[in-house]
């Protein structure tokens, strides 16, 4: 741009957008892998014009201009093009010769993301790397007193329960007198989460199946895994393996059409039935796939017209009060699969949420309560929505854990928490620590997604592109071009490897605090913190 | 780590039948404590077996108010045993000004109440006690129950054995459970001492039962005023017994189903799977986390030991027809009984249940993953 031309409000540089491209031109061979890769366009072929001026040592010869041009690599400026920090043109760079550097101030992009009117909208989740759950200590180590455990050769029983539990009372009569005993099932702890079928590509989510199954029946560890809102492929609605799906409901009832006919043909229930009221990510919001990602395949499966917005309602649009979202509802689900199959809601971690316990508390067909804390992720969100709304999930579930300790039914209505678990890499020790504030169980979505598939998303703003179908690593996307970049067999095995680690930190931690018979639920005098507010607020050990 | 020893016999035995298997054990306990449980009293009590019997030390400001107390009710007392100790207590040993042992009537208008009620009251009144106790620090109440005597000192056993003069034919018993303490608290609260008791069961423990926040969390949150206190992690093994046998209905065979319950593995061959499986989930927060050993009574003179899954801490049951004991260490027993048949002592492992009933014919092995005598 010439320096005399006018400015427009959101002309920007380089140096005004969040990742800058650092290009060598040296290593350069202009294969233009990196242009063609690039998810965004931010980087195109560049032709640069260059003066070089000879000056001559002579008295005779005058000095004189060369013009010179070369190629390189150029990156945009137009906040629609700007670069998202992905740095999939570092991956397929046969040199080395190009990379994204984050800018060392805040960018000026944010102020120009909105053009039309639009707010900005992305994946990933909150724009904060915080974690309080990283700062929780395991600190009740047995010494002398009790011995530590060897956790690589004690035995240990550490898989939790889904499904509302009778009071031993209750139980003992109800045996008794042949009452209806609520289904409960043995999971492992570590579950994942809700991803829809549209959201994820359809290799990412049949690598995660994959993986589930192998280590279901290869491995005998109970994991399972959400379905999201968007169906289930009738392959597997009518497969053995559907009994390690959760199969989630939420406000669009995408894709429940099928599952209802289907039922007639299943050959095993499903594990449960997750009812999602709220997310963390967006607490209040409803899902959102948006039309670049609503091809035959995803439209087929949620039994809509192809290329259209999929926005779920806030709030399940034939209900107008919790009797009717929760009571009924749960008792509906129930009733279809013949009261076999766990029943339980799932919510955004929110102030409000002791209100939803205590209904549940009342509801004998609720199987449990799954809370998705701030720290959520999402495939598409508004950012305000995902940056600044939304309760901590360390809060939310000790409040909820310790309100069923004072009615006495801590382990009546399992708690499932959500939301930043491994945020920072910190998978079994976030897990652990939540599941000593009083989770019966923990979900990840995120963690499964970086860990199992290579997502680059993060709390500092790389890539988070999932909304608009362009993941450069398949994850998230539904072109066939993209996803094909992953590999089903790999994710599964990722995913195995994932659970198989994770179950070997959990016994690192809970073996060194005498714990191996049962899982340590609500074990909160195991815990500490050096924030001596969130201790108290935690009712843990303030430790410095 | 603590000592324990316990003895069922068909004879009335002196305490220091106890104290004296202690004494050999005594590399395993500091001599920061002893506490002792006596049952199925012989002696001046032999005759009293339904008049509750109220065990504590009491300052004489104490006796005073206790005395108001039981008076305003209508207690009457029937027999009391004093104790008289020497004006200087061995190390250790604090001054106190009464150790009491006292049986009493029951008040005319409880005349006709039905077992149940008059447990409740019993228990309600040890509990009012306890508080009016620790309100002015006057009064510290172990027991208020039928044909039950409990002791607890801060000191050696023997030191306190000899200098509480327990040898005394007032306090033989037939049922006898004491424990050595080894400390792990700088202050020892002597309600922190085992054994402890509710409603006429009583347990005591060695080893550290790591789950015992959630475990507590559970028994309070049953809303019985009986289940408080916990100034011991394993005063919660006397309340679990108490739950499953009050409150649920389940037989001493139950109680390591519900402690240590089996491993899914084992579970599914067993002939109650089903009913396990339910016991499992419904109690799942009574699951200890060991290490520990621990022994009790029953309110119908069962004396039992049982371990927990790890199987970290002694246990040795030994004896012969008519006298058996229960002990953490095997020259605990050899003390107690040196002309049993060794042959036949029994070192009860991580399924088993080692049960002496008050007939005292045998020891009963109840093992986990036998089939439960259901309906319990």
């Amino acid at each position: 741009m010439s320096s005399n031309r006018p400015i427009t409000p959101s002309t920007l540089s380089v140096k005004d957008l969040p990742w800058q491209i650092i290009w060598d031109k040296d290593k350069c061979t202009l294969c233009g892998k990196c242009t063609a890769v690039c998810p965004v366009n931010a980087i195109e072929l560049g032709v640069f014009r260059k003066r070089s001026i000879e000056t001559s040592m002579g008295l005779e010869s005058t000095p004189s201009n060369d013009f010179k041009i070369y190629y390189g690599i150029r990156q945009k400026t137009d906040p629609a093009y700007s670069c998202v920090g992905c740095a999939m043109c570092n991956l397929v760079c046969p040199n080395d010769a190009i990379i994204p550097a984050k800018s060392d101030e805040a960018d000026k992009l944010r102020y120009h993301i909105n053009q039309g009117g639009q707010p900005r909208r992305r994946g990933g989740r909150r724009g904060t790397p915080d974690s309080l759950l990283d700062m929780i200590k395991f600190i009740r180590i047995s010494m002398l007193t009790d011995p530590a455990l060897d956790a690589g050769r004690h035995e240990f029983e550490l898989t939790t329960l889904l499904g509302r539990i009778l009071s031993p009372e209750e139980n003992l009569s109800f045996l008794n007198e042949n009452g209806w005993i609520p289904p409960v099932r043995e999971i492992y702890p570590l579950m994942i989460g809700g991803m829809s079928f549209g959201a994820l590509s359809p290799n990412m989510w049949e690598g995660l199946q994959l993986g589930v199954s192998y280590l279901n029946e290869e491995l005998s560890m109970p994991v399972r895994i959400c379905t999201g809102e968007g169906g289930c492929p009738p392959r597997l609605l009518r497969s053995r393996f559907l009994k390690y799906v959760i199969l989630q409901i939420a406000s669009g009832y995408f894709g429940w059409d099928e599952i209802i006919h289907d039922i007639p043909d299943m050959k095993e229930d499903p594990c449960a039935i997750e009812i999602k009221y709220g997310q963390g990510a967006k607490p209040g919001d409803g899902g959102l796939l948006m039309w670049y990602k609503v091809n035959k395949l995803i439209a087929a499966i949620r039994g809509v017209p192809t290329g259209v917005n999929l926005p779920s309602p806030p709030t399940h649009q034939t209900q107008y009060s919790i009797e009717e979202s929760v009571a009924k509802m749960i008792q509906s689900m129930s009733m279809a699969w013949g009261f076999r199959v766990p029943v339980y809601p799932k919510i955004s971690a929110t102030s409000t949420a002791l209100a939803v316990l205590n209904n549940l508390t009342r509801n004998p067909y609720a199987a449990g309560l799954a809370i998705d804390g701030e720290d959520g992720g999402t495939g598409a969100a508004y950012n305000v929505s995902m940056n600044h709304m939304g309760h901590p999930i360390a809060g939310n579930i000790r409040d909820a854990y310790l309100n069923l300790v004072k009615t006495g039914m801590q382990n009546e209505i399992p708690l499932i928490a959500g939301g930043g678990i491994g945020k920072n890499g910190n998978l079994a020790a976030n897990a652990a620590a939540l599941i000593m504030l009083g989770a019966s169980c923990v979900q990840i979505g995120k963690y499964i997604m970086q860990a199992a598939a290579g997502c680059l998303g993060s709390e500092t703003d790389r890539c988070n592109i999932c909304n608009i179908g362009l993941c450069p690593k398949g994850i998230t996307s539904q072109d066939p071009r993209l996803y094909r970049r992953l590999d089903v067999d790999k994710v599964a095995q990722r995913v195995v490897d994932v659970f198989l680690s994770f179950d070997t930190e959990l016994k690192k931690i809970v073996a060194p605090l005498g714990r191996s018979t049962s899982l340590p639920i609500g074990m909160s005098d195991a815990l500490g913190i050096n924030d001596y507010n969130a201790a108290n607020r935690l009712g843990i050990k303030y430790v410095v | 780590m603590c000592r324990l020893f316990a003895i069922t016999s068909d004879n009335p035995l002196s305490p220091m039948k106890a104290i004296e298997a202690l004494d050999v054990m005594r590399e395993g306990h500091d001599g920061s404590g002893v506490g002792i449980f006596l049952r199925d009293l012989g002696g001046p009590f032999e005759n009293m077996k339904d008049a509750p019997i109220l065990s504590g030390v009491f300052s004489e400001k104490g006796l005073r108010r206790l005395d108001t107390f039981m008076m305003e009710i209508g207690f009457m007392t029937k027999y009391k045993l004093s104790i008289k100790v020497p004006k200087t207590p061995p190390p250790w040993v604090p001054k106190r000004d009464i150790y009491l042992v006292r049986a009493y009537e029951y008040p005319e208008e409880w005349d006709g109440l039905s077992r149940k009620e008059l447990h409740e009251r019993l228990l309600i009144i040890r509990l009012q006690l306890r508080e009016m106790g620790e309100e002015k620090k006057d009064m510290i109440v172990f027991s208020f129950w039928p044909d039950t005597i409990m002791i607890k000192e801060i000191g050696s056993p023997m030191d306190v054995a000899n200098y509480l003069m327990l040898d005394r034919p007032e306090l033989e018993a037939r049922i006898i459970m004491a424990q050595g303490r080894q400390n792990t608290n700088y202050e020892i609260n002597l309600y922190a001492c085992h054994p402890f008791f509710i409603q006429g069961f009583s347990t005591m423990t060695n080893g550290e039962n790591t789950a015992f926040i959630p475990i507590r969390e559970y028994l309070i949150s049953r809303g019985f005023h009986g289940y408080m206190g916990y100034q011991s992690d394993s005063e919660v093994f006397t309340h679990i017994l108490h739950y499953i046998s009050a409150k649920l209905g389940l037989g001493i065979e139950a109680y390591k189903h519900i402690i240590t319950p089996l491993q899914n593995e084992d579970l599914k061959d067993h002939p109650n799977a089903f009913f396990l499986k339910q016991l499992k989930h419904s109690c799942r927060r009574l699951i200890i986390d060991g290490p520990n050993c621990i022994i009790g009574c029953l309110p119908n003179n069962t004396l039992f030991m049982a371990q927990d899954r790890k199987k970290l801490r002694p246990g040795v049951v030994g004896g012969k027809q008519g006298v058996f004991a229960f002990s953490s260490e095997i020259c605990g027993l050899d003390a107690a009984l040196p002309d049993r048949d060794k042959s036949k002592d029994f070192q009860p492992m991580h399924l088993d249940t080692a049960i002496v009933s008050p007939e005292r014919q045998e020891v009963k092995i109840c093992r986990q993953t036998d089939q439960l005598p259901l309906p319990l």
